[in-house]
């Protein structure tokens, strides 16, 4: 292994810049003569909108210009699309209300889009804003899912808010593996609404260039094709080829940075609109609560059928999942294809039956968020497995062996639409034991309990599915892209490379973990290669990361376009050396003759083919290759987690007192960057199940927790130090073994918390945990106790 | 933030002056309640009179039995000072788990006695070690000095110029943060004074107040027994998304409990 190849743990050659303050995000970006927007923002939740009148505004000191609703629909444009069609289970499409960048009827969610106000500074924009008259005529709000139904009617395409009702699974099926059951667990679940809080807000320079037609979004997304696309194809109605999208440093997007927004859309739009004058916009923190798109919020009841064994027998799901006021980017596929395609979890439960209902309330947008589909769906299977184990006095760790899909049996096919390909559940397990001494676990609770603490310890075996995704598969469950991944490999005379990515990096090192694989393959100093992503004018077109895929699939890419390099190389080295293309070998950067001591370095063979003065005949100069990858399935790194907690029964306030992962993503490249990925998958959990909540209020429909001051977003000192550990079965359908890792902890983390928790304190509470649901639960056993 | 006149005096009467003055003026301490108000717009005053400038607002210094603290004195000057360690142990470890690092190096106790949120933990301080706050007026006893929520008895044009703690016999703080600003939502001191046992509570109600009850219960027996069972009740208590006026009152007990075993 070379210092800086694969399984190295090269430290990231990006912190130098982040580290230092050299980082360059959208917002440090300034362009000549760029005005400064500023959006209005509905104070209520929801309301018609009967009048608005601009005109003090317009006149304010420094202003440019004010644009409505409509505005922008005497231009003609379009709607905000959702890219994933949810077919129902009387087979009709989901419902898609239009999403306007700026509304034209009617306000659905406070913070929803009102008007937009260009000023020569973004307070005299805002100073304008306040000058805006707007005629609201309240309506009824809705906030909470299982309320949307009986509702206020939100959108006229919606009736009862519903956005579909749809099913995966054979219930009839369910019905009779249930009818069969020795023993039945059942459970209600809230999987609660978070809020991303991506370190840098959102933030966007709409440029139009008078002289050229064409336009420079600069944008803090996770996937600026895809933005592009969206832009030109459904909302503004321009040809791709004149939009060039720029995603610079990006500090961290969780999937909140993965939709197209109105804020993006409305600066491209408004700066030709003011005559070419670039449109800049930052979110303050306020408006990233108010409307970054949310995650979770799930109401479940959820069922598993036990056999006298305590094998299962069969599961029912049935969730009602809140899409908040309109459909974004890909909102539709998070509760439905990304959720209930996991509901098997590692296990060989044979019946599978899911109904989700997806609804429509006075809330910002719901989307992915870490793991997105993928947490809610291990949450549920990780608590119904360790419930059943306590109800039928059952080992949860053993009951979880009893029903993982073994070795043999892969590939899997599960009743809930996947194949697994690979999978090694048993070693993750044992060693997760080992490593928290499960064994020891009696001792320590006997410990705490006399020191007047309760102590409760949870597992969480999950399962994912990223790499995503083969693009005919999910292409026939709806998606409106292909998932495919491109990347070239270019090669300068002087043998430095670039390789142009499509995956985008916003934290997760690619320009590190890349650069290790590229130096590998092609046998060159990992210093020669340079990582460039995030600029549909550099790059060939690409999708952009979001579900655990840059490796998998973007990887496999650029190992794909290496594979065409050293190929050329070949056809090269053979000519320099006198022999047939057929003798030539590589590795190690070397092209060699079977045979003989004849050698060509890598670099020598890209300095001929930029200056081919004695060249094969009939190859063409240069060495540059392009590959475009479409994975062959979803990739499924599983693991084990066990958290372990002690309780203050006194105050209610949980602190974990170990945390052990281990974790199956395949082959590695990276380990460092890897464990970084865990450690910050681990603790969105955490926050999930112990602090983070976002509450709106339920007459009112105004969010309660829109800053820091209420929102508990986890701290260093919430968390333990984790204990991390990695098995290996390497995926199978791609050319790395490789399977991703960047959501995993996110997955695994609430169930194994929530059910450390409520082994403490022995009875069910929601998430989050707050000191207070924690201590009256913990009143409650202490008293029964003393009873 | 709207627009306003940006004054910085260099005197206590020039301040009082500037503000006696100003259509609407606001006296600018460390900032940390007032900067974030004017950022999203939700007061638009005249005059800024920033207090920075008034060397004699800042310091600490021991008097007559006494710690006093200067206005201007940032929360993390409090809890490094060897005075305030040596003397009231209990006042450093307060003032040492307010906010953060750059909240302690910017916050003063002079702003946020004056500001007097009903969860800040100065409060807990002033009425239960029955501080003196001293004003360019008069001088105001701790105990009189919170009247109400994000109201005190200073008047319109009065400026807190420095709080005066008696060193006290004993004296302990606990607080309950909140998971997410991390300010007190139940922050109790308990105190052995010359002139009696103190229990003060903040975060709970509207402002900081006396426990009664478990004064009377530590004055007649200081130790943990007293107040083992002694339960205060919600009547009066906040209740918000955070923690019920029932789970306050529970933690009331709690850290009156643990305060006194700070105290020892």
């Amino acid at each position: 292994m070379a210092d800086s190849g694969i399984g190295s743990r090269t430290t990231r050659r990006e912190d130098k810049r982040f580290l230092t303050g050299k980082g360059r995000y959208t917002d440090d970006i300034n362009r000549h003569g760029q005005a400064y927007a500023y959006f209005l923002r509905a104070p209520v939740a929801h309301a018609r909108v009967t009048g608005i009148d601009t005109s003090a505004a317009e006149t304010a000191p420094g202003v440019v210009a004010v644009f409505t609703g409509k505005d922008m629909e005497a231009d003609g444009v379009g709607s905000l699309p959702c890219g994933w069609v949810v077919t129902d289970k009387h087979g009709q499409p989901h419902k898609a209300p239009p999403h306007f960048p700026l509304v034209r009827d009617a306000v659905r969610y406070v913070g929803d889009h009102v008007a937009m106000v260009i000023a020569e500074s973004a307070a005299e924009a805002k100073d304008a804003a306040e000058l805006i008259q707007v005629d609201y005529e309240e309506l009824p709000a809705v906030v909470d899912p299982m309320q949307a139904r009986s509702s206020q009617q939100i959108h006229e395409a919606a009736p009862e808010n519903l956005c579909y009702d749809w099913e995966l699974g054979d219930k009839a099926a369910a019905d009779a593996a249930f009818a069969k059951a020795a023993h039945v667990t059942k459970l209600d679940l809230i999987n609660n609404r978070l809020v991303p809080n991506a370190m840098e807000p959102r933030a966007a320079i709409g440029e139009w260039d008078s002289g050229t037609d064409e336009y420079t979004i600069y944008s803090t997304s996770q996937n600026p094709h895809l933005l592009r696309l969206i832009l030109c194809a459904f909302v503004l109605g321009l040809p791709e080829s004149r939009v060039r999208v720029i995603a610079p440093d990006v500090g961290g997007g969780f999937g909140s940075k993965i939709f197209a927004y109105a804020e993006e859309t409305a600066c491209t739009w408004a700066s030709k609109k003011i005559g070419g004058r670039p449109v800049k916009w930052t979110a303050e923190r306020g408006e990233a609560f108010l409307s970054d798109c949310h995650g979770r919020d799930h109401v479940t009841h959820c069922e598993l059928a036990l056999d006298a064994d305590g094998r299962f027998l069969g599961m029912k799901v049935d969730t009602t999942a809140n899409m908040g006021a309109y459909l974004s980017s890909f909102a539709t596929s998070v509760p439905s294809y990304l959720y209930a395609t996991l509901l098997a979890g590692q296990y060989t439960t044979p019946v599978v039956y899911a109904n989700v209902k997806a609804v429509f309330t006075n809330t910002a947008p719901v989307d992915a968020y870490r793991g997105a589909g993928r947490p809610e769906a291990t949450y549920v299977v990780e608590r119904l497995v360790e419930i059943a184990a306590r109800e039928t006095g059952r080992d949860p760790a053993e009951l979880r062996r009893l029903n993982f899909i073994k070795p043999d049996q892969f590939p899997y096919q599960t009743p809930v639409a996947l194949m697994y390909d690979i999978g090694d559940y048993e070693p993750s397990l044992d060693k997760a034991l080992s490593m928290i001494d499960y064994k020891g676990f009696g001792a320590r609770k006997a410990a705490s309990e006399a020191r007047g603490k309760l102590r409760g310890i949870g597992l969480s075996a999950y399962i994912e599915a990223c790499g995503i995704a083969p693009s005919a598969v999910v292409g026939s469950l709806g998606a409106g892209v292909g998932l495919w991944e491109s990347a070239t490999v270019r090669f300068n005379a002087t043998g430095t490379v670039a390789v142009m990515t499509g995956a985008h990096s916003h934290g997760q090192g690619h320009e590190t973990t890349f650069a290790q694989l590229v130096s590998e393959k092609l046998g060159i100093p990992y210093e020669n290669v340079e990582i460039v992503h995030g600029d549909t004018g550099r790059i060939p077109m690409g999708m952009g990361t979001y579900g655990s895929r840059s490796l998998a699939v973007g990887g496999s890419a650029i190992v794909k376009a290496c594979d065409k390099i050293i190929a050329k190389g070949k056809k090269i080295a053979a000519h320099l050396m006198e022999a047939s293309e057929g003798d030539v070998e590589f590795a190690n950067g070397q092209f060699t003759v079977a045979g003989t001591d004849k050698s060509k370095a890598m670099a020598e063979i890209a300095f001929t083919a930029y200056v081919p003065h004695n060249y094969p005949e009939g190859v063409e100069p240069g060495l540059d290759e392009t590959a475009f990858y479409d994975p062959l399935n979803f990739t499924y790194p599983s693991g084990v987690h066990i958290a372990e907690v002690e309780i203050d029964p006194d105050t209610g306030i949980t602190t974990i007192a170990d945390w052990v992962a281990v974790d199956d993503f395949g082959n590695v490249i990276n380990p460092m960057i890897v464990e970084g990925q865990v450690h910050g998958g681990i603790a969105q959990g955490v926050g999930q199940a112990l602090l983070e909540h976002t509450v709106y209020d339920r007459d009112s429909g105004q969010l309660l927790t829109g800053s820091y001051m209420d929102y508990a977003m986890p701290r260093a000192d919430n968390f333990p130090t984790f204990r991390v550990e990695t098995t290996t079965s390497a995926c199978t359908h791609n050319p790395l073994g490789v399977k991703g890792c960047g959501e995993a902890g996110a997955i695994a983390s609430p169930a194994a918390l929530m059910n450390a928790i409520t082994d403490a304190l022995g009875v069910e509470i929601d998430m989050p945990a707050t000191p207070e649901k924690v201590w009256r639960a913990a009143q409650a056993k202490l008293r029964v106790a003393a009873e | 933030m709207y627009d306003f006149t940006y004054h910085r005096p260099s005197s206590l009467e020039e301040a009082a002056k500037l503000l006696a003055g100003a259509e609407d003026g606001k006296i600018l301490a460390g900032g940390h309640t007032l900067l974030p108000t004017l950022k999203q717009r939700l007061a638009q005053p005249s005059d800024l009179i920033d207090l920075s400038g008034i060397k004699e607002l800042k310091g600490i210094s021991e008097a007559g039995g006494a710690v006093v603290v200067g206005a201007m004195t940032p929360h993390g000057d409090v809890a490094d000072s060897s005075v305030v360690k040596a003397r009231i142990p209990a006042l450093a470890h307060l003032a040492s788990d307010i906010g953060d690092a750059q909240v302690r190096h910017r916050g003063t106790i002079g702003g946020s006695i004056a500001n007097a949120d009903p969860a800040a933990d100065y409060p807990a301080a002033v009425v239960g070690l029955g501080a003196t706050v001293k004003t360019n007026k008069r001088e105001i006893a701790g105990g009189d000095f919170f009247k109400g929520l994000f109201e005190t008895a200073l008047d319109e044009n009065e400026l807190v110029v420095s709080v005066s703690f008696p060193v006290p016999e004993k004296a302990g703080y606990a607080k309950f943060a909140n998971p997410a600003s991390r300010y007190p939502i139940v922050g109790v001191m308990v105190a052995k004074t010359a002139g009696g046992v103190r229990v003060a509570v903040t975060g709970a109600g509207a402002s900081a107040f006396r426990w009664t009850e478990a004064e009377q219960a530590l004055s007649a027996n200081w130790s943990a027994d007293a107040i083992k069972n002694l339960t205060h009740g919600p009547d009066g208590l906040n209740s918000d998304i955070h923690a019920s006026a029932e789970y306050r009152a529970h933690l009331i007990g709690v850290m009156a409990r643990r305060a006194l075993a700070a105290a020892g």
